[in-house]
């Protein structure tokens, strides 16, 4: 979470504009492969080489997947869409025209809620997404390891992709932040995009302007490009906006351009002004027909819909009986959902306690290690293990930290680690006993102070046990029979 | 195949005259085998070819597998068609190396149904022209006249047909670009529905036009030949899913009764009145053979080559976009810089006539002036269709000339493209609206040939080619051959 705070006296306007990649396993217009990683050109057919002759064919796994998206945001999925083509020449567009949707995009409308702050702060917004189309994405210029030349993959040409345009709805990087973020989490939920941002699966562009608070009129915006994770994407609107606003307060003024932000200096660089930008003569691409849905086929879509962020959050809270907060977070991906539903998957587990465990170790693991949760040491199964061990009190939370390092760190079967380390916990009321007895007898004096008013002592006695337990006794149960000698007799 | 086979290089005359039909029952019977026939005609090509330059590349014949409907006919295509490991130019600099590696959806299937390949034809560059005389391969004579063009843009194929290089070709239609050369050199062209035959790996000119067709003697090549180009194709979101009907079988029928719409506006004073007359000639053998005539309203023919000369400049602008030097064809040398690289390779690459249209379509689709142009020109065209439609209610097809004149003379309209333009002002309606159109021989004007232009309702091929027919059982127009092509066998 961020502490930025937008300059007194100014609002900022934010529209995104985000591009997913598709995960169908061919092309948008031809049969090639859309697998990352491939040698430069392996994946390029005469169709994405833009042969002399060659024709698209539109591929209908990208118009389901395009109009999922849509069904999940509420959205209209357009009975007639259609392509046109976008000209412009570039070494890594191979046709010299870019095929998309302009004047009538798949899907029109739709929104998405969003929540900022946390606790008592939490605030909901309801951002307005303005149209998502299908287009095709281009392929690569290589600048590196070609003594000076520039090298073209296109491997990546014809992937099919979906933009999504916001309406300028959002105040801050941090609303901003949020929005991408659940778009980031519903294309995942969908399983129509892998949401890989290092690979560009995922990429978004911001719109920024900013005005004098209270103004209605937009004030200049500049659109900040391809921007690779949510941290930058933070980072580079409150640049942007710190740049505007000094532009603005010191007589200067906002051009209209495409800047770039850059992670190493922090910092946007223009790219182009709008008076170099191209006219792109689109017009209706004559070599595909519009696509055309009917209501039988959206009603089959809709009824592919998986539970979505929201609804399951909503879920959270009410069967198990999250708060807003922790329901929010174990939503936030779908990996963290499905792994937290691994977790208690198992009959009487402790939701609460299993949501803990994950916002809580679970993410400070992998922070540390720097993965995602779909690649955590510690699988679901192996959590859940542990918290059932918690759970029927043969760990407290302390020791099944220990036994969470050790499956991290070496991995193994909790009840072997707890037998090898010798981590159970005592709750033996006997022995317990047993250790309280010796304490209360080796410490005659702090007894008699206790029993004569002094309360704060008891944690003296606490930690006597406990250091007698070499921190293993159950502490609730130290806590009962201690009260029961001391105040009892 | 060796040509030693057969003791006549010229050919024999009764098999470069001779319909498909009765080549097929000769190599059934035995009486000529596959490998003669090409030879003969690979031997023809070498002896006349010369004088026409209809061919821009050779092929060496492959023995057809099978037995299909075309094997062992000899073909030529139009150099826009990709047969894999066949040069494929467009008679452009800028694919003047190129080979295609894959093979057109059109190749396939004539391969498939036996049909031999022997060249690559002639034409004007990327489709773009009347005249044939836009090639970066120099222009084509016309068989019946080497003073005068064979039309264009598939003025080679034209040409070779009419030469008796071979028994058909292929061609392509955009604006009339198999129908104005058919007519010019005496032979029959059809240019099917929009949707009829594939495009894939038909190099694009203007996508929403742009059809594949046969230029051949008859009409009853024509079926033969369209039959095994026609249908549906995956590759192709705009080929037509619906069943291709046996064209050969529909032959027969009487035109007894069938209704003729002549539409009025183009017998005007822009036609050439002795063209007219042939035309009217023609119209009155439809009429013998039992059809009835019907004055039809076709208002728009201005407002359509106006539409046309906007909408498919515009596609062209963008279909040609990816002639840029980076991946394949024509580069120039040493660029500075990528920008020099797109200008240079463009300059030099394209001829003056596909610059001139690049840069029209560019225009019209300019932020400004897209509304003006390209969007009017969509609407007109609109009209146009709908102006046929309205037609097609009066009658069953409709009948008029190809041209407004006979072949021109060769540079006739070097310094003046917009007057070569109207040349094609009653073919282009046709394209506008995707109608089947026909071209089919109907006498000469100053021993120049002449066509009839016959019209059908959208994938109305079979009773077009039909009444093409019953005309060809009445005239032997398209039976006569250019005296260069009956000297080689005298």
């Amino acid at each position: 979470m961020s502490d930025y705070a937008i300059p007194s006296g100014w609002e900022a306007v934010i529209g995104l504009e985000i591009h997913a990649q598709l995960a169908t396993r061919s092309k948008i217009f031809s049969g090639a492969s859309t697998a990352f990683g491939a040698e430069p050109n392996a994946q390029a057919c005469a169709v994405d080489l833009g042969l002399p002759g060659v024709l698209p064919v539109l591929n209908e796994g990208a118009v389901r997947m395009a109009s999922l998206f849509g069904l999940a945001i509420d959205a209209d999925i357009s009975r007639v869409s259609s392509f046109d083509r976008k000209n412009y020449f570039y070494p890594d567009l191979p046709k010299g025209y870019q095929t998309t949707q302009l004047a009538r995009p798949i899907v029109v409308g739709g929104h998405v809620t969003i929540t900022t702050g946390e606790g008592k702060k939490a605030k909901e917004h309801t951002i307005d997404v303005t149209r998502a189309h299908l287009e095709e994405d281009a392929g690569k210029s290589l600048h590196e390891d070609f003594h000076g030349m520039t090298g073209i993959d296109l491997n990546r040409a014809g992937t099919p992709l979906i933009e999504i345009v916001s309406e300028p709805d959002m105040r801050s990087p941090e609303q901003a932040v949020a929005y991408a973020r659940k778009i980031h989490a519903i294309v995942q939920y969908l399983g129509i995009c892998d949401g890989n941002m290092q690979e560009g699966s995922f990429r978004v562009d911001a719109n920024i302007s900013v005005r004098p608070e209270g103004d209605e009129a937009f004030g200049t915006r500049t659109e900040i490009k391809n921007v690779n994770s949510f941290r930058f994407l933070q980072r580079a609107i409150e640049f942007e906006i710190e740049r505007q606003v000094d532009l603005l307060e010191t007589g200067g003024e906002v051009v209209q351009a495409t800047r770039l932000y850059d992670p190493d200096r922090d910092e946007t660089r223009l790219m182009r002004t709008k008076e170099e930008a191209d006219d792109y003569r689109y017009f209706p691409c004559p070599d595909l027909l519009p696509v055309v849905l009917d209501d039988a086929t959206i009603e089959s879509w809709r009824a592919e819909l998986p539970e979505l962020p929201d609804a399951k959050a909503e879920r959270y809270q009410s069967e198990y009986g999250l708060s807003a907060y922790d329901a929010g977070v174990l939503t936030s991906s779908r990996a963290t959902a499905e792994y937290f539903e691994a977790v208690i998957a198992r009959e009487g587990s402790d939701a609460k306690l299993a949501a803990n465990w994950v916002m809580g170790e679970v993410a400070a693991l992998l922070n540390r290690l720097e993965v995602e949760i779909d690649a955590c040491p510690v699988p679901a199964d192996k959590l859940a293990d542990l918290l059932e061990r918690v759970s029927d009190g043969t760990l407290s939370n302390k020791l099944g930290r220990e036994v969470f390092e050790a499956l991290a760190g070496e991995g193994g079967a909790v009840d072997a680690i707890i037998e090898a380390r010798g981590l159970k916990q005592i709750s033996d009321p006997a022995a317990i006993q047993a250790m309280v007895d010796e304490v209360i007898e080796a410490n005659p004096g702090q007894v008699e102070a206790y029993r004569g008013g002094k309360d704060k002592l008891f944690g003296f006695f606490v930690g006597q046990v406990m250091k007698a337990a070499k921190g293993k006794a159950n502490p609730k149960a130290v806590n009962d029979v201690l009260k029961r000698r001391l105040d009892g007799e | 195949m060796s040509s030693n086979q057969h003791a006549r290089p010229d050919g024999d005359a009764t098999i470069v005259n001779a319909s498909i039909p009765e080549l097929r029952r000769r190599l059934d019977a035995g009486e000529l085998g596959a490998a003669e026939l090409a030879n003969q005609f690979a031997d023809r090509i070498e002896a006349l070819d010369p004088k026409l330059n209809s061919l821009i590349s050779r092929v060496d014949p492959v023995a057809p597998a099978g037995e299909g409907a075309l094997a062992g006919i000899p073909y030529v295509h139009k150099d826009i068609f990709c047969a894999k490991g066949t040069r494929t130019t467009c008679a452009s600099r800028m694919l003047a190396d190129w080979v295609a590696p894959y093979d057109a959806t059109v190749h396939e299937r004539l391969s498939g149904a036996g049909a031999v390949l022997l060249g690559k034809a002639n034409m004007d560059e990327f489709a773009m022209g009347s005249s044939n005389e836009n090639s970066h391969f120099g222009a084509v004579a016309n068989p019946w006249d080497e003073s005068a063009v064979p039309g264009g843009s598939s003025g080679g194929s034209a040409a070779a047909v009419a030469a008796r290089l071979v028994p058909f070709a292929t061609g392509t239609d955009t604006g009339g670009s198999i129908r104005q050369p058919a007519a010019y050199c005496g032979v029959t062209g059809i240019k099917p529905t929009y949707g009829r035959v594939s495009r894939y790996g038909m190099i694009a000119y203007a996508s929403s036009f742009d059809q594949g067709g046969v230029i051949a003697k008859s009409a009853e090549d024509c079926a033969v030949v369209l039959g095994e180009m026609a249908g549906f194709d995956g590759r192709d979101s705009t080929s037509a899913d619906r069943e291709v009907p046996d064209y050969v079988a529909a032959l027969g029928e009487s035109i007894a009764g069938l209704r003729v719409g002549i539409p009025k506006q183009w017998f005007s004073d822009a036609l050439d009145p002795a063209v007219g007359d042939a035309v009217t000639a023609a119209i009155d053998e439809l009429r013998a053979a039992g059809a009835e005539t019907v004055e039809i309203d076709l208002p728009d023919a201005d407002i359509a080559l106006a539409a046309y000369y906007l909408l498919a400049p515009a596609e062209a602008s963008s279909n040609l976009s990816r002639f840029d030097g980076v991946r394949f064809g024509y580069r120039c040398e040493e660029p500075r810089d990528l920008q020099d690289l797109y200008e240079r390779t463009r300059s030099e690459g394209f001829g003056a006539e596909v610059k001139r249209r690049i840069l029209v379509g560019t225009y019209a689709l300019s932020a400004g002036y897209y509304d003006a142009f390209y969007r009017r020109a969509q609407k007109a065209r609109r009209l146009v269709t709908d102006h046929f439609h309205r037609a097609f209610e009066q009658c069953d097809v409709i009948a008029g000339p190809v041209t407004p004149t006979p072949a021109f003379d060769r540079g006739a309209h070097a310094s003046d493209p917009a007057k070569m333009y109207l040349e094609d002002i009653f073919t282009i309606p046709v394209n506008l609206a995707g109608l089947p159109g026909m071209s089919v021989p109907a006498g000469f004007v100053g021993g120049r040939p002449v066509g009839l232009q016959l019209i059908g309702r959208h994938f109305d091929e079979a009773r077009l080619m039909n009444v093409a027919h019953q005309y060809q059982q009445r005239v032997d127009w398209h039976t006569r051959m250019p005296p260069l092509a009956d000297d080689a066998n005298q």
